[in-house]
């Protein structure tokens, strides 16, 4: 064999093995969605929406306490992390820009965003669930705030500095002081970015399971109250999951489905908006 | 005036950042003293962990972290380079943007799903293959590799994406094959970006909770082969935090959830700001 074949075969067995690698990749992948799938749509039905937890055994239990507990705790973080996101995002790449205090701040940012979240959720157990003495939806919605942060942070820092220098300039020039350029141009003009970044600090949270576990615990019932425990499809999910009862387990399977589904087509929408306002430009 | 307030808020709002941060610190640090001023050294050398007795070792947790991690990079790491090398070079453009973002979307998935469907699909397999509970290291392992496959690709892919064209195709031009590029041009170029981005898996494979809560088996035991069920840092915070009763108990998970904090910070700022700056200089 000549050199030049040698070289050959081993770039066919190399690129071959880097083939199957990502077939392999695939496999386990569509295997997890494939099994989520078929498991979560057999165990859909309308009395998931219609009731709320159940003991095992009972034909009329469903997942409603978890499904508006998760909307409420999504809900509350949001309110929390999406504002206190932007205007740090706002300061970073406005005012701050390359200063020194900026970039410490995004990199400790950076850093929290691959934190782990079961951590926030111990942090969180010590200065809110300690002090009111019991569990709550407060202490589960700010978990997730904080987790959020970072997040929309980021994104609406890296989408402002996008906007042109010019446009700023151009406000600047119309006698327009800085707070009223950013939120009626730069904001404008980084509309898309903001948003999908909230749409996907969103989805980020509502996967989250870790930091809920011991803030706002868990409930098999119905609730609104604020100040008690609160269910959320997650926690939901892994206690039934981890049950001993088979009609438990269907219902976790469902929960994945739904929940799955959530995330995935807010990650989607995100991307189509992105998309969508690149395009347009 | 209004822009003074303005001002203000953001300013206030990015300083938050650094209180949360200092806040959980101090936090965590205070509440597990009670446990560290106890046991001293005791509290990560010993795996002895008996809340009736009030003895807390977390020896076995932390080699629990470190075990599962290094065997989940061990499998994921060869995998997520053969995926970004075939999502950077192989693939034809079409399949490229396709499995590109499915990857993308993979790595979305809420990692309780993984250790959901881990326990119900996975574990019987293992059961059958080696015998014995199937829970234990080396189903977290595989799990915890599966898990952050998808997002380990993802971001090696982008950093063998930052090679130039020009480079490699003065490779082509010399008469390079494919794999001689990849070796010889795109992972010396893009070195510094891939270790980054497999260490910065690596910080978040640390702190995954859910994934091997339900695998891992939660028994405070330093295990005798990656079969045997354990326990790792998360799975013990995540399964004792709620049954907690003594004040030395709670300290001891504090003192758990801080060093769980460090670890993860220290590897995730080493990825960060050792080589994925590097590479964004280069």
């Amino acid at each position: 064999m000549t050199a030049v074949q040698k070289r050959v075969v081993i770039n066919k067995i190399a690129l071959a093995l880097s083939t199957i690698s990502a077939l392999i990749a695939l496999g386990f992948l569509f295997w997890i969605l494939g099994v989520l799938v078929m498991k979560g749509v057999s165990a859909l039905n309308w009395n998931i929406f219609i009731f709320e937890g159940a003991p095992p055994g009972y034909d009329e239990s469903g997942l409603k306490h978890a499904l508006v507990g998760q909307a409420i705790l999504i809900g509350m973080a949001t309110a929390i992390g999406v504002p206190v996101g932007i205007l740090a995002g706002t300061y970073l790449s406005e005012y701050g820009k390359n200063s020194k205090l900026a970039h410490t701040i995004r990199d400790i940012s950076d850093i929290m965003m691959s934190a782990p979240s079961i951590v926030i959720g111990a942090f969180v157990y010590a200065v809110v669930v300690m002090p009111m003495g019991h569990f709550s939806a407060w202490a589960g919605a700010i978990a997730l705030g904080i987790i959020m942060i970072p997040i929309i942070l980021r994104t609406t820092d890296d989408m402002l500095q996008l906007v042109p220098g010019e446009l700023r300039e151009a406000a600047f020039a119309l006698g327009a002081p800085k707070y009223k350029v950013i939120l009626s141009v730069v904001y404008r003009g980084a509309k898309a970015g903001i948003l999908t970044g909230v749409l996907l600090g969103i989805a980020r949270v509502g996967g989250e399971t870790a930091p809920l576990l011991f803030t706002s615990f868990n409930d098999n019932f119905f609730t609104t109250n604020l100040n008690e425990a609160m269910p959320s499809l997650t926690v939901t999910m892994f206690n039934y999951a981890t049950s001993p009862y088979e009609d438990w387990q269907q219902l976790g399977w469902a929960a994945a489905f739904i929940l799955s589904m959530f995330i995935l087509g807010l990650n989607i929408l995100g991307r189509v908006i992105l998309f969508a306002g690149k395009k347009r430009k | 005036m209004i822009d003074k307030i303005f001002f203000n808020f953001t300013r206030f709002s990015a300083l938050l950042i650094l209180i949360i941060v200092a806040w959980i610190f101090t936090v965590l640090f205070n509440h597990s003293l009670e446990a560290m001023n106890t046991f001293g050294l005791d509290f990560i050398t010993k795996d002895e962990w008996a809340p009736n007795l009030d003895k807390f070792g977390t020896q076995a947790a932390i080699l629990g972290s470190i075990i599962s991690t290094f065997l989940a990079m061990l499998l994921a790491v060869p995998v997520a380079i053969g995926v970004a090398i075939f999502l950077s070079e192989i693939a034809h453009p079409k399949i490229k943007g396709l499995f590109g973002v499915s990857v993308e979307l993979l790595a979305a998935i809420p990692s309780v799903i993984y250790g959901m469907w881990g326990l119900f699909f996975f574990v019987p397999i293992i059961r059958d293959i080696f015998g014995g509970l199937g829970i234990g290291l080396l189903a977290a392992g595989i799990i915890l590799a599966i898990m952050i496959l998808p997002f380990m690709a993802a971001v090696t892919r982008d950093a063998m994406n930052t090679t130039p064209d020009i480079l490699k195709e003065s490779a082509y031009a010399l008469g390079g094959t494919q794999w001689d590029v990849i070796k010889d041009i795109i992972i010396p170029y893009a070195k510094a970006g891939i270790i980054g981005s497999l260490i910065l898996a690596l910080g978040r494979a640390i702190g995954e909770t859910m994934a091997v809560t339900f695998v891992m088996g939660n028994v405070h035991h330093v295990p005798k082969s990656i079969l045997d069920p354990t326990t790792s840092i998360p799975v013990t915070l995540a399964n004792e935090f709620t049954e907690a009763d003594s004040s030395l108990y709670f300290s001891s998970l504090f003192g758990l959830a801080l060093t769980l904090l460090i670890m993860s910070f220290v590897v995730i700022a080493i990825a960060k700001f050792y080589f994925l700056r590097k590479a964004r200089r280069a």
